[in-house]
């Protein structure tokens, strides 16, 4: 713990830590351009130079400097204002005056900045440097001129995805910031790049020209692309998210999200259901609520109801078609919608137990039936540092193109039974193993094989440290899974128990994965937001809302219940999907127990306590012994990842995406 | 009291010879190297502290206390191994002015790859790199020859010239960039990527060469250390001033009669490195209008101010400028001196390897002002103004390019000033500066 002084305070710091935090510590702002918390420290920018002593009579870039035990920094003496406008005049003299036209203008750091460190006036009276833009693709628009070249871009991609996309090109004043050969930026976190441009040299190509941060409502919430629960920002204008930016949180997405968890949201405009529907003579015809509702009743199906959560839902959606389900006398609930019909009796089963930060510190780890890069994208950027780190992963299934190397096994689920013996080796003389089992390797008996290495690996110990290790992963998919399971969206035979009891009433609730063929002697009810496939099959629709218009409950695959606001209004007639269930027990003529969105929530955490604590839900670390032999080839569910859920499937952008950068196609021309 | 052709180090300096390994150990190079070795690596490192020996790339360095920061006991990777130590050779040498090393590659090179195994064995290291300018083509071919020719007689390689020491040298040629020179982006580009200096600390005496202890010299640094050890420091402290000891390359170009590098003594008066050895100025001392003494990256120095000064690191720093790599530049009097220092700018404009902000705008905004001073299409105020330029540069940046960026116009500015106002009256920009 070295002491240092800052501007004459005393303090002391971290061991290893650098000056630059050491001047935060001491509350002193340091500006900054190359350094970032989360990348390699460049020391390029020369922006946060600060004067030391003892050392050379210049100033010293601080983000590179280590405190050192009785060092004098200084962060407000002329050397270090002088140095501060030298550098900001350097920068700005060759940026482009385009503030007004740059879609960074507001939330610039080279524009804070430059005001408050950098001087009046420009001495610069030569021409000014100009570059062509560059393609990086549908999600990343360049305006290559304002580049500063802080290598920010260059360092993420590197480093965090682990793709060598983006790198810096010719040298001195020509230097360059491109894709190789101006290719698209491929990876599934690309655009985390234009959060991290302090410039606007990358910007966000969907919303570019949309609108100014400061007429922006933000609103907290929580992504439902995936399973991880990435913490986000929902940017809305009047009834219109226009953007979705990553929150900081350490446990859950440090603060990235994935390209779809970010440029999804356009689809939330796009096929919308926004009035009742009713089938009648086989066509979906518009139709009031009452009329809906009548249609519904007067089927009287009594017990004979069955509920299917669809993937992005929220608790509250879920309890609430429960409690109206239980009302009427059925407990038909399911949650799986592709017919998994996984044991549920222990949650710590079917949990990410050894949590997405802590998957980090495993130095073993085997991945079973998980492409994880585009089923998780942030357990990939995870995965990629405990590589780092010195782990092992050993992968089962098809082969994908990793970014942190790992050796592929085959891709059989019989390998589990099988483990070649240098595996088996690494998971036993491991500190920390893990195993991910993912979604196409729970069935078939990859879930029980998989505890059953796990008791034999000891995955579940006591480290050396006191605290407690279990390094039993199962990886889902879904936005709603773990919520469901705790609130018993699971039947013992999965959704085929549901098929086998033919209930006259259906309830889709954005069930948009199911094969209802095999519900045609159903009455289908779909409460959802978009028309896809759930509507196709539904033979009344009740128009719902998406995440980001509704506050909801979201549980994690690792089972930390966050909490999301709501950004913005359903459109049209549609309606909060409590709302509408509370609405359709009154049509049933029973009670469901709440009248508000808060006594619903309260009902719900008197039944799962554990919904109503932020943070990870305790499903205590026993796991099922496990047993049997699986077997099956492998097949990952997830065929394109830009289009995993009804509202990617409306984007405008993934489906850019999507025909651009997985399927080939010719690049449309931005210009067009 | 010039240098005695006994006192020469560098014996081929002019290829009067052939540079083959018999005729290198007929002018004693590899002669008993086994016993220098023999003397341990303490007792080497011992000898060069004592011989005063500063780095003789530029920077003045003392060469022993730099091989003795190398670490006695390696360091361990992240699964217990010991990492090998490095010794990294600069013969990058792209210095404008300077082509010493070329004259030791090209005519003696077995002189450096002694040094080589002497320095390497001095501080631990596993192998040397030396790295080449790409430009120097037969120069790298003649590298190679001779490394081959050494590996054959067991000079280098397994069991060292019999003395049990392990020790390879790798030839590595560079790409033609100037900042590769620098000792970080030189680890840089050897590890095959873009030459770009590190940020220090850590040192490469730490971690440099892929993370291992590593010390990067430059080839007459390292090429006087065999014959140092067998004159021993004493002899080789004999020449020179106090704390700039030894003999030394000097490398006089431009308006002399006769161009050439010649090995003197540290110290010699500038006049008598000229008159002796150079046939002197072209058109007499009275045309000298300015030198810069070592190398394109140190401040000129006014004729007045030269001519009695003593060709050393502290001799020439009292003169606001550096002995360099002795890289010793001559102009006289019809020399367009803003014209030679915005040439000089634009090299470094050029050169820069665009990393760090400074160096990267200050050096295209430096020559773009400096050619307008050039035909005087400037404001008077445009002068002070490139100064604080230059000062905004020097001393800002991750490496040392941009205090040799800063420092041929700190010292025009210095030196020639009346000179730019001069341009600037007759161009007729004086009233426009007014407005």
């Amino acid at each position: 713990m070295p002491k240092v002084t800052v501007d004459g305070v005393e303090l002391e710091v971290p061991a290893g830590a650098t000056v630059l935090q050491a001047c935060e510590l001491a509350g002193k702002e340091i500006p900054r351009f190359c350094y970032h918390e989360r990348l390699s420290i460049a020391g390029n920018c020369r922006m946060c130079l600060v004067e030391v002593k003892p050392g050379p009579p210049k100033p010293q870039a601080s983000c590179a400097l280590p405190a050192g035990e009785g060092q004098e920094i200084r962060t407000d003496s002329e050397m270090v204002k002088k140095a501060r406008e030298g550098v900001m005049e350097f920068l700005l003299i060759n940026h482009p005056l385009d503030c007004p036209i740059c879609d960074q203008g507001g939330e610039c750091d080279l524009q804070d900045q430059s005001v408050a460190y950098g001087r009046g006036g420009s001495r610069y009276h030569e021409h000014k440097r100009a570059v062509t833009e560059k393609n990086m693709g549908p999600l990343i628009k360049t305006t290559m001129t304002r580049c500063i070249h802080c290598t920010r871009c260059v360092r993420f991609s590197e480093e965090i995805a682990g793709v060598d996309e983006i790198g810096a090109f010719y040298r001195g004043e020509t230097m360059q910031i491109s894709t190789y050969l101006e290719q698209a930026a491929k990876h599934e976190m690309s655009a985390n790049v234009i959060d991290l441009c302090p410039v606007g040299a990358l910007t966000s190509r969907p919303y570019a020209f949309e609108a100014r941060p400061w007429e922006l409502k933000k609103t907290l919430g929580i992504d439902v692309s995936d399973a991880i629960g990435a913490n986000i920002r929902i940017d809305s204008r009047g009834r219109e998210v226009l953007r979705v930016l990553p929150r900081v949180n350490d446990d859950v997405n440090e603060e990235w999200i994935s390209d779809k968890a970010r440029y999804m949201v356009d689809g939330l405009v796009k096929r919308r259901l926004d009035k009742p529907y009713l089938r009648r003579d086989g066509k979906l015809v518009a139709a009031t609520w009452n009329e809906a509702f009548e249609a519904i009743a007067t089927l009287k199906p009594g017990k004979s109801i069955a509920a299917v959560a669809g993937d992005m839902l929220d608790c509250e959606t879920m309890f609430a078609a429960k409690k109206l389900v239980g009302a009427l006398g059925s407990d038909l609930l399911e949650g799986r919608q592709t017919g998994m019909d996984y044991d549920t009796s222990s949650l710590a089963a079917v949990n990410f137990n050894s949590t997405l930060s802590g998957i980090e510190t495993a130095d073993a780890i085997l991945i079973v039936g998980s492409n994880v890069r585009v089923e998780a994208p942030l357990v990939n950027v995870r995965l990629r540092k405990a590589v780092k780190r010195g782990a092992k992963v050993f992968l089962i299934g098809p082969k994908w193109e990793t970014t942190f190397g790992g050796e592929f096994l085959g891709d059989d689920l019989s390998v589990l039974g099988n483990l070649p013996a240098h595996v088996s080796e690494a998971l036993k003389g491991a500190t920390r193993p893990a195993i991910i089992v993912g979604g196409a390797g729970l069935g078939r008996g990859g879930l029980e094989a998989s505890l059953a290495l796990a008791s034999e690996f000891k995955l579940v110990r006591d480290l050396e440290d006191g605290t407690k290790w279990n390094g039993f992963n199962v990886l889902h998919m879904a936005a709603s899974r773990m919520g469901g399971l705790m609130l018993g969206y699971a039947q013992k035979g999965g959704i085929a128990d549901l098929v086998a009891a033919k209930p006259k009433v259906l309830l889709s609730l954005g069930a948009d994965e199911v094969d209802y063929t095999r519900f045609a002697d159903s009455m289908i009810v779909y409460i959802g937001h978009h028309g896809d496939k759930g509507a196709h099959a539904a033979d009344v629709i009740l128009p719902a809302s998406a995440y980001t218009e509704k506050a909801g409950t979201y549980v994690n695959t690792e089972g930390r219940v966050q909490w999301a606001d709501k950004a913005v209004f359903a459109p049209g007639d549609a309606r909060e999907d409590w709302t509408i269930l509370r609405a359709l027990a009154d049509a049933f003529g029973v009670s469901v127990g709440f009248d508000s969105f808060e006594e619903l929530r309260a009902a719900m955490i008197s039944e799962v306590p554990a919904l109503g604590i932020e943070g990870l839900a305790d499903y205590g670390s026993d796991l099922p012994a496990g047993g049997g032999s699986a077997a099956g080839q492998i097949a990952y569910p997830v065929k394109d990842f830009y289009m995993t859920n009804p509202i990617a499937r409306a984007s405008a952008t993934m489906q850019q995406c999507s025909a651009e950068l997985l399927h080939g196609e010719e690049i449309a021309e931005a210009a067009e | 009291m010039a240098l005695a052709d006994k006192d020469r180090i560098f014996t081929n300096v002019y290829g009067y010879q052939s540079w083959h390994l018999k005729d290198a150990q007929a002018r004693g190079a590899w002669d008993n190297t086994k016993d220098i070795l023999a003397k341990g690596r303490e007792a080497i490192i011992e000898e060069m502290k004592a011989s005063g020996l500063r780095g003789r790339g530029g920077a003045g360095f003392p060469t022993g206390l730099k091989w003795s920061f190398m670490p006695k006991e390696p360091p361990k990777d992240h699964n217990g191994n010991p990492k090998p130590s490095f010794l990294v050779i600069n013969a990058d040498e792209s210095e404008p002015g300077s082509c010493k090393d070329r004259e030791i590659i090209r005519h003696d090179p077995h002189i450096l790859l002694e040094g080589a195994l002497v320095a390497g064995f001095a501080m631990g290291a596993r192998a040397a790199y030396i790295y080449i300018r790409g430009e120097y083509i037969r120069e790298a071919e003649t590298l190679f020859a001779a490394r081959d020719e050494a590996y054959a007689a067991g000079l280098l390689g397994k069991n060292a010239c019999s003395s049990g020491y392990d020790f390879d040298v790798f030839v590595h040629r560079g790409a033609g960039a100037y900042i590769c020179g620098e000792e970080t982006a030189m680890i840089e580009s050897l590890e095959g990527k873009k030459g770009q200096p590190r940020l220090k600390p850590p040192f490469p005496a730490g971690a440099g060469l892929y993370g291992c202890p590593t010390t990067v010299n430059n080839v007459e640094s390292i090429a006087v250390a065999p014959t140092i050890m067998r004159r021993g420091a004493a002899w080789f402290s004999s020449f020179g001033r106090e704390n700039n000891k030894g003999v030394k390359l000097f490398q006089i170009s431009g308006h002399v009669n006769k161009p050439c590098v010649v090995e003197e003594e540290m110290g010699i008066p500038f006049s008598e490195l000229i008159e002796k050895h150079c046939g002197g100025i072209r058109g007499g001392k009275d045309n000298l209008l300015a030198v810069i003494p070592g190398g394109s990256s140190v401040p000129l120095v006014p004729a007045e101010q030269i001519w009695d000064a003593p060709m050393d690191f502290d001799g020439l720093r009292a003169l606001g400028s550096g002995l360099g790599t002795a890289a010793v530049i001559v102009m006289d009097k019809s020399t367009d001196i803003v014209r030679a220092i915005a040439r000089l700018s634009h090299f470094y404009k050029h050169e820069s390897c665009g990393q760090c902000t400074p160096c990267r705008e200050g050096t295209g905004w430096m020559w773009r002002v400096m050619e307008r001073l050039r035909t005087g299409d400037a404001a008077v105020e445009e002068i002070d103004m490139l100064f604080q330029v230059t000062k905004q540069v020097e001393g800002h940046t991750i490496c040392a390019l941009g205090d040799a960026a800063a420092w041929p116009i700190q010292g025009l500015i210095r030196h020639f000033r009346p000179e730019l106002e001069r341009r600037i009256a007759e161009a007729g920009n004086v009233a426009e500066a007014a407005e």
